[in-house]
């Protein structure tokens, strides 16, 4: 006998991989960049709110492991041929050059490098709490951007890798996604889950009740990290060129928009902050251009998106807090259609 | 390395030591008293050095008067971000302070960058800060040195603030209980507006320095300094504003003497702040001076 809850995992990998296939098939171009997009930031924003969310630990260092997933699987891809003319500054150490890895193996590695490192700066971090985490963990994130721009032999430098062969497509960063978001419900929804969400709750209380509040948080942290890495994989794998400016604390400050507008810690309330934030920044291009008011021709402004998109970010936070979802998931909903309580 | 050089590198580090404090005594302040990281602190000091290359280059004030415009004009800024974006949420739990206190940040730094553009401006600095002077075998611009008089001058100012006045005494009530404070008939929306405007105004300060010092002035100016100055603050100790200012003079100068000393690791100059606030939070949670923020502050 098949429960109600694992129909409705059924029907969503189901409905996942026709919409991919729909989309893959018959989406022009742009539409189908767009939907990559969206799909990688699924993967960011969903393991980005296992921390930030659910946990409830202030983490602002997605960028740092990103850009770590970003390299290690940008130098993996990129042949050695091709790497040979790409190192301008400096020689590259020769180990870098004999790297080389298909695609699987290369995104596994992005993540499993990320979380190593998330598994090694937890004890660092988490000595801390709140603020002080905040401002630690963007220490971090800042510290792997100075390393990559300081490294030359590995990383090229400011200059960055290019020529990485492009692997992304719709059925790598929508699977993935899947994949992702079907992993840390599971997370979500198993006793780690509950420790992670007393330790956002009330940490003091969840440490007398008998919680391992550090192997919660640590767990959270590494599992992030890990798919952060392997999005930041795909991400170097659908841009075909990488560089330190990319990983700025602007991409991290991106991913909270996406997870404060849908609702912190709703899994379902992080696709949809993705979804709106995306798409909305596509659309929100005209922002940008010269516009036309009132018969007056404005003079194009770029960046005027991203002024619009901070005064986003704090109309939400005064006057809808709890973003679209607030901390309910797609379930709680339908529950409450059904029974009318909670 | 000789003895010349090395004063002369003191003396810099003690220079750019100085920027950090003023502007990590502002974070400082309002930490303690609302237990916020005020992410748009570095912002507002870069507002400050825009508003002071307005007042010299479009408005042609004379210098003193532009500072005055800057420091006016920062103090006004801070306290209307405190009363647009902070006290509605004084109930709310902590998160959602630190994401409104980011997006100001990422709204000044993207207004600026749109309505000013992106291209770091040539501050005008006066002749006689560019003055070279000699002072026992040391060659080094006035400026230098009118630095860490002025922060010292203000500096005194904050703590009279601080310890001889009422005002300063409800801030240091206030940092030390929100809930008592009110009882006790003080306006603790009030007083902390009133911290705003005096970190923000130290602030200001900062940015005229900073663009005096680098003569120019640009959006993103406040991002780094703004996070190095906090890194200052916790290091010195939150809380305190003698931690904040011994803070930033322990950054400042391990900038300075690092890249004077180890060439090789100049591109690693902006890591040190992050670096030494790593190592402090480790082994002292406190800072150098911090008390037990759980306790008392100031």
């Amino acid at each position: 006998m098949i429960k109600k809850e694992q129909w409705m995992k059924i029907s969503f990998v189901v409905i996942t991989l026709w919409f991919i296939w729909f989309a893959n098939t018959h989406f022009d171009e742009y539409t189908v960049r767009i939907l990559n997009n969206i799909a990688i930031f699924v993967i960011l924003a969903v393991s980005y709110n296992l921390i930030n969310g659910v946990t409830g630990q202030f983490s602002l260092e997605p960028n740092g492991f990103v850009a770590i997933g970003a390299y290690v699987a940008a130098l993996l891809l990129v042949s050695p041929e091709a790497k040979q003319y790409q190192y301008a500054i400096v020689d590259p150490y020769p180990f870098v050059l004999t790297l080389h890895a298909n695609f699987v193996v290369a995104l596994l590695l992005g993540g499993a490098f990320a979380a190593t490192l998330a598994a090694c700066l937890s004890f660092p971090v988490f000595r801390v709490r709140g603020d002080y985490l905040a401002i630690v963990t963007l220490g971090f994130g800042f510290i792997i951007k100075i390393l990559a721009i300081n490294t030359p032999e590995v990383t090229n430098g400011s200059l960055g890798l290019n020529d990485i062969p492009e692997f992304s497509n719709l059925y790598w960063t929508g699977g993935i996604a899947m994949i992702a978001v079907i992993v840390v419900l599971n997370i979500i929804n198993s006793k780690y889950g509950r420790a992670m969400k007393a330790v956002r709750d009330d940490e003091d209380a969840a440490i007398a009740m008998g919680v391992n509040t550090f192997k919660a948080k640590t767990l959270a942290f590494c599992t992030s990290a890990f798919f952060e890495g392997v999005g930041g994989g795909l991400l170097a794998a659908l841009l075909t060129s990488i560089s330190p400016d990319l990983f700025d604390f602007f991409f991290t400050f991106q991913l909270l928009i996406i997870i404060v507008l849908g609702g912190l810690g709703s899994t379902t309330g992080a696709i949809i902050g993705t979804v709106l934030v995306m798409g909305g920044s596509e659309w929100m291009r005209f922002l940008d251009e010269p516009m036309h008011l009132f018969g007056y021709t404005t003079t194009a402004m770029p960046g005027m998106r991203m002024v619009v998109f901070s005064l986003g970010l704090i109309f939400i936070m005064l006057f809808a807090r709890e973003g679209v979802m607030g901390k309910r998931e797609l379930t709680d909903l339908l529950k409450w259609r059904k029974k009318g309580d909670k | 390395m000789d003895l010349t050089m090395f004063m002369q590198q003191m003396v810099n580090g003690f220079s750019l030591g100085s920027m950090y404090a003023l502007i990590a005594i502002g974070y400082t302040m309002v930490y303690g008293v609302l237990r916020l990281i005020n992410f748009a602190h570095g912002d507002i000091m870069m507002v400050g050095g825009f508003l002071g290359y307005f007042g010299i280059v479009v408005l042609d004030l004379p210098f003193g008067a532009a500072v005055l415009l800057a420091i006016v004009g920062s103090a006004l800024l801070g306290m209307a971000s405190d009363r647009i974006a902070y006290r509605p949420l004084r109930s709310a739990p902590k998160i959602s302070l630190l994401i409104t206190a980011i997006g100001v940040s990422f709204f000044l730094e993207n207004a600026f960058n749109v309505f000013f553009g992106g291209v770091p401006k040539a501050f005008p600095v006066p002749a006689y800060l560019e003055n070279v002077v000699d002072i026992v075998g040391l060659t080094m611009p006035v400026s230098a040195i009118i630095v860490p008089i002025i922060t010292a001058f203000l500096l005194a100012i904050i703590l009279w603030v601080l310890y001889k006045t009422k005002y300063g005494m409800a801030i240091r009530a206030l940092a030390f209980d929100v809930g008592t404070v009110n009882l006790m008939g003080i306006d603790a929306n009030r007083i902390i507006t009133l911290v705003f405007g005096m970190g923000s105004a130290l602030a200001a300060v900062g940015g005229i320095f900073w663009a005096v010092n680098y003569p120019s002035v640009e959006p993103m100016m406040g991002v780094l300094v703004g996070l190095k100055a906090f890194a200052a603050a916790v290091v010195g100790g939150i809380g305190s504003v003698g931690g904040a200012v011994l803070g930033g003079l322990i950054i400042g100068f391990t900038e300075v003497v690092v890249i004077a000393f180890f060439p090789e690791l100049g591109g690693y100059k902006d890591a040190f702040a992050f670096i030494f606030l790593i190592l402090i939070l480790l082994f002292k949670p406190t800072g150098i001076l911090g008390i037990d923020f759980e306790k008392s502050r100031f």
